[in-house]
């Protein structure tokens, strides 16, 4: 069936948003725009020390403040955990009970203890000092090194070493022969820093109880309308049925807001005590410090290659500081198991061996950010690559050329089966662009005069689409994968579709309107996309791991395609024809062997909804599809190469990128522009967590960055613009052919920036592998350097 | 007016064009009392100390960080905010600066893009012959997490550009 002609097709253009009216002119409708009478604003009282036994909580005080309402402690509220679990034995993994409001005991410097609902956020505010908090304080542990050394203070008393979770996914046979029988090892010890996602606007909920409905109705930003809603009612403990989880325009949430925060629960709780509507805005302070962070991780890598730049071998130890407590619902397994699920990635890689760690520390707690552990291993990966080449006098691009993976599909050593996609391609056409704009002689030029210019690479495929089979496999206690869609046609032959996917920037609205506008031959304007709202969206796994076009736009297609059939059915029936003897298209449904025989949308809802008396007997009134997508091998793969020019500036050791190619494959791409916007986007989150920001801590567990004086967002200056070519290898298994495409940008960045930068530094001698690579970083490297030749 | 008692000071602001009368804390900010007494809720706040730019708003012309500044302070300047750029009976139709920061995606979630908008009306309105580069240099005044500032710039510049052709035809 082709509802449409190629050349009227929607799927494809860069159609104009349907977001963008009301988001440019004011009309949008975040969390904080939201305003109910009576309505209350909350803070919290929040742990300033690391780590310690809680003595007394004593709120007295607060509740004589002007404007202050109510105060309330654990104790008060007698809320549940919020608990998230892997189907895995103690020794893999050990869970850890979140409180929504620290009770006996506080395990990062912003950990919630209180909460203050006041008149409005000033009084709020006023409230929060007057709370008197009383510590014993506990040895904090602020770094790896102390939460695994013998006899660390114990954060979860169930976790030994500070251990949460330690998983060998991977041990190839004969592994320790190759290495030790192979021409060349290399070896790469990284550090990452810790990053906050950093969605411009910041987490926020309104709750409020609605008597009608009976029904705690939240309103709240979140990716994951459906596990908010379930953590809600356990912890509150009400039937899931009596939440209402309802997502405004969201400013962002890159993974931040991909798992439930206590906040809103307690916020929840407090709206119920008070049976009066209760707002709670975090502030950037809180949202720098005490929100979910993202990013640190060590990995200890060693890569065997043959003399002719093949891989043999991987070998990794990874090591993810996940801070305080598991994040529901992916746990603190996300990070170690995708980086040991994935790390071969785009390589023909023979043996590995894998052993993935996440570690409990007293700073706050941490989410899956853009990327997943990605961004890193990829980073990882391709230093390997460059540092191989360097040791057997290969070009870096040849030596990657050697080792990608070319025929497909192709089952890797990690058990993956990899869908078709364009590695050697894109790697080609990204080194073919730099040369032909010149950059080779251009670096050639500079060295000459002494100036430091770099190029770099990196090569990376992304696992987009993981339905529930690929999700069961990380053995989460709740397995994401499927989505589910209803598309609903009214009277005037206008439809509604719903997705249990959660967009948050990333143009759903436009991108799932013009999938199921091609489907039925309509016109975009005539497609209304509904998302965020637990009571009319069935179920839902929300937007994270470049899901939602992959399975939730699939949904949506089918869920259309259904409604094409019903369609059908009543103008066959009106015609006294089989359904294949009709076709849908420009608004109506055709007959086959004569084109003029047709009848449009509208007449066919009049008879569905208003004339349900001329409907044969076996064709139910209404008019509605809907339909249930899921994955059931391992995902699609979107796949990209970067490359990154940079020049070095020795005297202030700042790094300043020129130029930035990407290459990118994610199969059909439903929108051009709003991939370019995810690419470009991505890209600058890359280069954000490779150059400037991170997250440091004291020993005592202070966080360094309360402000953006001390977390350093990249601005226009820093970030360079993005040069995008695409190449179309479409998906062989989603409904569209489209491939994940959110998160590739912020994968392939790092590691194009880091080879770039030691490019760059060739001729000084010195090799940078950890990130973020500050002026300090680069000066210190350069300064030990120039003291260890002066010492020869 | 100042109430000893509550602090409450009655102030008059001309916003977008029209005088309201708001009675609120001396201590309130231009921003809370743009969106939370006067119900403009275009105007967005992403960090209250001033650096994201989310807030930006134009004061007497000039943008200015609405969480920086006291709402008593702004009291007799003209304040325009992000709901006055568009036209039309419905308010709804869109300026030449909105169109383009819709033409080249200049924005994706949205939150930060108010700011932005004000920020470029401000500039152009005073350096309409502005550079891509001086562009640039101003769009690094605020920050964004979606975009990379590409699709910005470019929107700005191809405003800025639009304006200038039809000024040379006139």
């Amino acid at each position: 069936m082709t509802p449409r002609s190629t050349e009227d097709r929607l799927v494809g253009r860069s159609v104009a948003r349907r977001e963008d009216p009301r988001l440019l002119t004011g009309r949008g409708r975040f969390v904080d725009d939201i305003a109910l009478p009576g309505m209350l604003h909350a803070q919290f009282v929040r742990s300033t020390v690391a780590h310690a036994e809680v003595t007394a909580v004593d709120l007295s005080a607060v509740r004589q403040v002007p404007g202050v309402v109510a105060a309330f402690t654990a104790e008060d509220l007698g809320l549940g955990d919020i608990t998230a679990r892997l189907d895995r034995p103690l020794t893999e993994f050990v869970p850890t009970a979140m409180p929504v409001l620290a009770r006996d005991r506080v395990r990062y410097v912003g950990e919630p203890v209180a909460v203050v609902i006041a008149r409005d956020a000033y009084a709020a505010e006023d409230g929060l000092e007057a709370a008197k908090v009383s510590y014993a304080p506990l040895t904090p542990v602020t770094c790896e090194d102390q939460a695994l050394a013998e006899g660390a203070p114990r954060l979860h008393d169930d976790a030994p070493r500070n251990t949460l979770v330690d998983v060998s996914l991977f041990a190839s046979e004969g592994i320790d022969a190759v290495f030790a029988a192979a021409p060349c090892v290399v070896h790469v010890d990284s550090r990452t820093g810790r990053q906050n996602a950093l969605p411009l606007e910041t987490r926020g909920t309104v709750a409020h109880w609605d008597d009608r409905e009976e029904q705690l109705v939240l309103e709240t930003c979140t990716q994951v309308p459906h596990q908010v809603r379930t953590v809600a009612a356990r912890c509150l403990g009400l039937d899931e049925r009596a939440v209402r989880v309802r997502v405004p325009d969201m400013g962002g949430g890159f993974g931040l807001k991909c798992v439930v925060g206590r906040e809103e629960i307690a916020a929840a709780a407090a709206a119920l005590r008070l049976r009066r509507p209760v707002k709670w805005i975090e502030d950037r302070k809180d949202a720098l410090t005490a929100s979910f962070l993202a990013r640190e991780q060590h990995y200890d890598v060693r890569a065997a290659f043959d003399a002719e730049g093949r891989i043999l071998g991987l070998d990794a130890d990874v090591v993810c500081d996940m801070g305080a407590y598991s994040c529901y619902p992916f746990t603190a397994g996300i990070e170690p198991l995708m980086a040991s699920a994935e790390m071969p990635g785009v390589y023909k890689v023979p043996a590995y061996r894998v052993r993935g760690r996440a570690i409990t520390t007293n700073k706050a707690p941490t989410a899956p950010y853009r990327g997943v552990s990605r961004p890193q291993y990829v980073m990882v990966v391709e230093r390997l690559f460059e540092r191989a080449a360097r040791e057997l006098g290969l070009d870096p691009v040849e030596i990657r050329r050697r080792n990608v993976i070319t025929d497909f599909p192709y089952t890797g050593v990690n058990g993956i089966t990899y869908d078709p996609g364009s590695y050697r391609e894109a790697l080609d056409l990204c080194e073919r662009t730099v040369r032909e704009e010149g950059w080779y002689e251009k670096q050639a030029a500079a060295a000459a005069e002494g100036r430091h210019l770099g190029i770099g690479y990196s090569c990376f495929s992304e696992r987009t689409g993981y339905g529930s089979t690929a999700f069961a496999q990380r053995k989460m206690e709740v397995v994401p994968g499927f989505d589910l869609s209803e598309v609903r046609m009214d009277t005037s032959g206008a439809v509604t579709v719903t997705t249990g996917t959660m967009s948050h920037g990333q143009s759903h609205e436009t991108t799932m309107a013009q999938i199921v506008a091609d489907e039925l031959g309509l016109p975009l304007a005539k497609v209304k996309l509904h998302q965020g709202d637990t009571d009319r969206i069935t179920y839902g796994w929300g937007t994270f791991a470049s899901r939602s076009i992959t399975v939730g736009g699939s949904a949506v297609r089918l869920a259309a395609a259904e409604l094409g059939k019903k369609l059908r059915r009543i103008a066959a029936a009106r015609w006294d024809v089989s359904p294949e003897e009709t076709e849908c298209g420009q608004g109506c449904v055709r007959r086959r062997d004569d084109p003029s025989m047709s009848l449009t949308y509208e007449q066919l809802a009049e008879i569905a909804y208003l004339k349900a008396h001329l409907l044969p007997k076996d064709i139910a009134p209404g008019l509605t599809g809907t339909a249930a997508f899921d994955v059931f091998n391992d995902g699609t793969f979107s796949n990209a190469t970067h490359a990154c020019v940079v020049e070095l500036h020795e005297g202030t050791g700042q790094v300043e990128i020129l130029r930035y190619v990407c290459v990118e494959d994610c199969g059909v791409a439903i929108n051009p522009q709003v991939v370019e916007g995810q690419c470009r986007g991505g890209i600058a989150q890359g280069i954000a967590g490779a150059l400037f920001e991170q997250v440091t801590y004291d020993a005592q567990g202070e966080p360094s960055a309360t402000g953006f004086m001390d977390y350093k967002v990249p601005t226009a200056h820093e970030i360079p613009d993005v040069a995008i070519h695409h190449l179309e290898t479409p998906c062989a298994f989603t409904e569209t052919g489209a491939k994940g495409a959110g998160e590739g940008g912020t994968i392939g960045a790092p590691a194009a920036v880091l080879n770039a930068v030691n490019d760059a530094l060739r001729s000084t001698g010195v090799e940078l592998d950890h990130t973020p690579i500050t002026p300090e970083a680069v000066h210190d490297a350069l300064r030990r350097q120039r003291t260890l030749e002066r010492a020869r | 007016m100042t109430d000893a008692a509550t602090d409450l000071q009655l102030m008059t602001l001309d916003v977008n064009g029209e005088e309201h009368e708001v009675l609120a804390e001396s201590r309130r900010t231009l921003v809370d009392v743009l969106r939370h007494d006067l119900r403009l809720t275009g105007t967005h706040v992403g960090c209250e100390h001033g650096i994201c730019g989310a807030c930006t708003v134009l004061v007497d012309d000039r943008p200015v960080r609405a969480c920086l500044m006291f709402a008593a302070q702004a009291e007799g300047a003209r304040i325009r905010t992000v709901e006055s750029l568009s036209d039309g009976t419905d308010g709804c139709e869109l300026s030449d600066l909105q169109q383009a920061f819709s033409a080249h995606h200049g924005l994706q979630c949205g939150f930060c893009t108010p700011g932005f908008l004000m920020l470029a009306e401000g500039f152009l309105a005073e350096r309409p012959d502005a550079s891509k580069e001086e562009i640039r240099e101003v769009v690094a005044a605020n920050l964004c997490r979606c975009t990379g500032y590409q699709t910005i710039v470019e929107a700005i510049d191809g405003c800025a550009a639009a304006r200038r052709r039809a000024g040379k035809e006139k």
